[in-house]
Formats: structure tokens, C-alpha cells, sequence
């Protein structure tokens, strides 16, 4: 069974306009997946679907076999445990430390007591120490984050993630506040880290290029549809004109792509 | 040209915008039969009188150990109403802000209570108060405590709904309970403004416990009126002059650990 169904999804948020309709697509465990499309495509509606920081109007999102949109409270925040997400602007509390953010990655494991004292385990520290290693930021761990630089921010945005020991990551365009080398650096540990840990990955991306070069699939978004589905190498350049609606004339040359 | 032009309009707004002001000011003194050329006039002998009279002499010196003691009283008073009332307006605050508020009612509810609270002033509130708890030293803690609640808590939810907002949906994403969400990012993320004004309100609330006291025949209020009653001058200039040396130090000290946390 995949790990993530999403069955004949409708959402809007006044009634009037669909941002979302009848989106299906199944996600299994280990994928490493990017979404694609123009601005308010609906891309930022599709993740927060999935882990129902936005209702869900129309369909089902079923996640590890439960229906997100039926989940009471309790079960909601169990749901969220499971599923770490990550932001374009990193969401992180600016004032408190690097560590004292990746442990907040902690509390939905946690009575509220708890999580207000800050009591964390030994074992859980150990884990947040042993991510920020990964990552490459250990020498930072006592830092306020504002003093960090935007893509040490996006590490510790993604070391919150997995603190969660998520079975799925889910990324709102990650790299789209950094520079070039920053977003290789956050790619390549995206890449890699989810790749070691067994997690499923959804990344929305701005960047093509970014998203054929790290994912194994591309879905591409368009007002609220999908209208590509498909392993990365298939994304032609006539498929990304549908998807963006714009025009390329055909071209001999191979575009040669970047990496970021 | 054309900035010739705007000055010359600006000039001619700030002459309109000064005859406005004498009309107003003379209809004013008309109405109420306050004449300021009277009461200009009287300005020079009423500062003789000032620095004839209330001056701190070596008698009125004696008295100090007295004034001291009071002081300090009323400046613990004005501490503990408005740590007191910070608690309540921390609530108050998460309440009636609109990004973290969690219902409509709840959050009418506390601006209802802020602006009620705020509105009327600290010495009404002694007065009312006085009413039913009588002239006693919780009167006047009180009638500060109300009156700091109202400020303490619009200031909470400005700073609270000005503050970014990414780090909630963060923690709300990992499965954080409210109280969590509250305590571990909204608060620590507004603390520098949040003990600001809890500074700003304690040296306002010293200021205002003077007033307070007189009403309410407690601590440094009280001997001021005390030594005004008696006719005792030297007294009232002294126990005037500590208050002042008080207030300036305590805005001082404030002024001090706003530039460190801040
Ligand atoms: N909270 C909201 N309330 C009302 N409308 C919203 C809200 N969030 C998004 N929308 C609308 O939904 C549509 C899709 O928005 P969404 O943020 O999902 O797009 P997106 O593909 O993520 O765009 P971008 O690439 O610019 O981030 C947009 O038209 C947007 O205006
Ligand atoms: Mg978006």
C-alpha cells in the first residue's frame, strides 16, 4: 500500500474559485518528489492538505491509512508528528537558539507540560546534536538564529524536520529565499539525508531544472490541476510549456541545465 | 518650480493651522472666563512664593528616614500591581489578538475589558474603588492594578499581532499544543517589547501612586498630603524632590536594561 493517497482533492478557500480540483496522485514510501507550476497554481494548498493546516473541502488525503480530513484533534496532532515540514522562510523562532528550534521539533510527542518546562530527554538531544552534525551546523548549535545565515536557517528549519521522525517531508519551496549555493547545499542534503533515513520527501519548487536533477518524479500543478505525473526525465520541454502556459520555440540546442 | 510651489502651500497651511490654534485658544478663555494675561502675570509671583517656600531645609531634613520608608513602599506597591497585572494581560493579550486568539467572543471579551479598564483613568478608579474597599493600602493597588490590566494588555496584543507569525505555523506543523505554541514561540518572540512595556508601565504606575495615595491615604501620597495639610512646606518640597529623584532613577535603571535586552 502507498504511503500517501490523495484522492479526488477539491479545495477552495471563498467558495468561488477552485484552488484545488480533482487531484490524485499516490506517493510511496521513499519517494523523492517535486511539485511544479506557475505562482498560485496551488502548490502551497497541496502540501498543507496533506498535513490539514488547511481544511479539506472536496475528497480525501489519505496518509499511512488514515483520512486526514476525519481526524479529531488528538489524532490530528499525532498525524503531524509523523509528517515534518519545511519552509521557504524557515519559520524559525529568530530569538532562541539553534537547538533550542530543532527541539521544538519535539513537542507534538509531548504533554504540554512538558514541552512548556523544555523537558527533553538525553536521547533527544543527542538526536538533535547528531542532525545538526549532519547538516553541518553543530559549531552553530548555541547561536541565536537570527545570527545565522539564511541557508544555515533552512538546516536548522530542516533538523526540526526530522527531529519529528517523520515518515514523510513535506518542503514549501525551500530554496526559492536562497542563493545558488546555498540551495545546492540545502538540496543536497534534502537528497540525501531522507535518502539514508528511509523518508519520503514532497518538495515544491520554482526551479525546473532543481527538480529534474534531485527528484525521481515530477507532478506539475496548473490553476489547481495536475497535468504532469510522471519520472523526472519525461518532463519534456512541450510538457513544461503546458504546465507553465508558456511558449519555448523549439530549439535544437540542449538546453544545457544548471545545476543550481 | 513645482517645490516652490509645495513650500508655499506648506507655508500657507502652517499660517492657517497657527490662526486656527489662537482662535481656539482665545474662544476658549472666553467661554470658560480663564484669562491668560491674569494668569501670565501672576507667574512670576507664584514662583517667588515656589522658591521661597518649598524649599528642603536641615529641619526637613529629619524627616527623610520617614519619606524613604514610604517611598519604598509605594514603589513595591507599583511594582507588584504591575507585575500582578502583567499575568493577567499576558492572557488578556493571547486572547484578544487576532493571529493567535482562539475565538471571536474571547477576544472581544478581552478588548472589551482592556479598553473598559484603560479609559478610565487611575484615579477615577481609586475613587470608585474607594467606595467600596475603603482608604487602605489595597485600594490603592487596585485602582493601579485596573488601570495597568487596560494598558498592559492593548499594548500585549499589539506586539503579539505585529510579531511574525511563521514560527506558530511551524510549531502548529510538528503537532504542538496551543499552550506550547504560546509559550515556546509567541512569548519568547515578543519578550524584548513585552518586558519594555512592563518597565514603561512601572515607572508610569510610580508616578501615578503618588496621585493614588492621596486619595487613598497611602504611602508616599499620604505624606505629601499629610505635610500639605500641616502646612509643613519643607516637607512637601522634600518628599516632592525624592519622588522626582526616584522616578528619574527608576527610568534610569529601565532605560539601562532596555538597551541590554533589546
Ligand atoms: N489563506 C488563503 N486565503 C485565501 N486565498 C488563498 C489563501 N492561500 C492561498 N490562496 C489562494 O489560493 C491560490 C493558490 O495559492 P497557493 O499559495 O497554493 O499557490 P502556490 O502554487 O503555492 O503559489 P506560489 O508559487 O506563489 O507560492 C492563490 O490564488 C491564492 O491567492
Ligand atoms: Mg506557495
Amino acid at each position: 500500500m502507498s504511503l500517501l493517497t490523495v484522492q479526488q482533492l477539491g479545495k477552495s478557500y471563498n467558495n468561488q474559485n477552485k484552488v484545488l480540483q480533482n487531484v490524485n496522485f499516490e506517493v510511496d514510501a521513499g519517494e523523492f518528489i517535486s511539485i511544479i507550476g506557475p505562482s498560485g497554481a496551488g502548490k502551497s494548498t497541496l502540501l498543507r492538505c496533506i498535513n490539514r493546516m488547511v481544511d479539506i473541502d472536496e475528497g480525501a488525503v489519505i496518509f499511512d491509512g488514515a483520512d486526514v480530513g476525519t481526524l479529531n484533534k488528538k489524532e490530528l496532532r499525532k498525524l503531524r508528528t509523523d509528517i515534518g515540514m519545511v519552509f521557504q522562510h524557515y519559520n524559525l523562532v529568530p530569538r532562541l537558539s539553534v537547538i533550542e528550534n530543532v527541539l521544538h521539533g519535539r513537542f507534538g510527542y509531548k504533554t504540554t507540560l512538558q514541552g512548556v518546562m523544555g523537558r527533553f530527554t538525553e536521547e533527544e538531544k543527542e538526536r538533535a546534536f547528531f542532525l545538526l552534525e549532519k547538516l553541518g551546523i553543530v559549531e552553530h548549535a548555541y547561536k541565536r538564529c537570527d545570527q545565522l545565515s539564511g541557508g544555515q536557517q533552512q538546516r536548522v528549519g530542516i533538523a526540526r524536520a526530522l527531529i519529528q521522525e517523520p515518515k514523510i517531508v513535506l518542503c514549501d519551496e525551500p530554496i526559492a529565499s536562497l542563493d545558488p549555493n546555498a540551495s545546492k547545499i540545502i538540496m543536497d542534503h534534502l537528497k540525501s539525508i531522507t535518502m539514508e533515513l528511509g523518508i519520503t520527501c514532497i518538495v515544491n519548487l520554482h526551479q525546473v531544472e532543481v527538480a529534474r536533477d534531485y527528484s525521481d518524479r515530477i507532478i506539475g500543478l496548473r490553476q489547481g490541476q495536475v497535468v504532469f505525473d510522471d519520472v523526472s526525465h519525461r518532463l519534456t520541454l512541450e510538457r513544461t510549456d503546458v504546465i507553465y502556459g508558456t511558449k519555448t520555440k523549439p530549439v535544437p540546442v540542449v538546453r544545457e541545465l544548471a545545476t543550481v | 518650480m513645482n517645490e516652490n510651489r509645495i513650500r508655499y502651500k506648506k507655508n500657507q497651511q502652517m499660517i492657517i493651522v497657527v490662526l486656527l490654534l489662537a482662535l481656539v485658544t482665545y474662544l476658549s478663555s472666553v467661554l470658560t472666563d480663564f484669562n491668560i494675561l491674569h494668569g501670565l502675570a501672576t507667574l512670576p509671583e507664584a514662583f517667588i512664593w515656589i522658591f521661597s517656600n518649598l524649599v528642603v531645609t536641615e529641619e526637613s531634613l529629619e524627616r527623610m528616614p520617614t519619606i524613604l520608608d514610604k517611598l519604598v513602599e509605594t514603589i513595591l506597591m507599583s511594582i507588584a500591581a504591575t507585575t500582578t497585572a502583567t499575568i493577567l494581560s499576558l492572557f488578556l493579550g493571547v486572547m484578544g489578538s487576532k493571529s493567535v486568539g482562539t475565538s471571536k467572543l474571547l477576544g472581544i471579551l478581552a478588548r472589551f475589558i482592556a479598553s473598559l479598564s484603560r479609559n478610565i483613568p487611575v484615579v477615577a478608579w481609586a475613587l470608585i474603588l474607594l467606595l467600596s474597599f475603603g482608604q487602605n493600602s489595597l485600594t490603592g493597588y487596585l485602582a493601579l492594578f485596573v488601570g495597568s490590566v487596560g494598558f498592559l494588555t492593548r499594548a500585549f496584543i499589539e506586539v503579539i499581532d505585529e510579531s511574525s507569525q511563521s514560527a506558530v505555523e511551524a510549531l502548529q506543523a510538528t503537532g504542538a499544543t496551543y499552550i506550547q505554541i504560546i509559550m515556546k514561540a509567541v512569548i519568547p518572540e515578543c519578550l524584548p517589547q513585552i518586558i519594555s512595556w512592563i518597565l514603561f508601565m512601572i515607572e508610569t504606575n510610580i508616578r501615578n501612586a503618588t496621585l493614588v495615595g492621596i486619595l487613598t491615604g497611602t504611602g508616599i501620597g499620604y505624606t505629601f498630603d499629610l505635610y500639605y495639610k500641616t502646612l509643613n512646606y519643607h516637607g512637601v518640597a522634600l518628599v516632592t524632590v525624592s519622588i522626582v529623584v526616584a522616578v528619574i532613577l527608576i527610568e534610569l535603571l529601565s532605560n539601562h536594561v532596555r538597551k541590554v535586552i533589546l
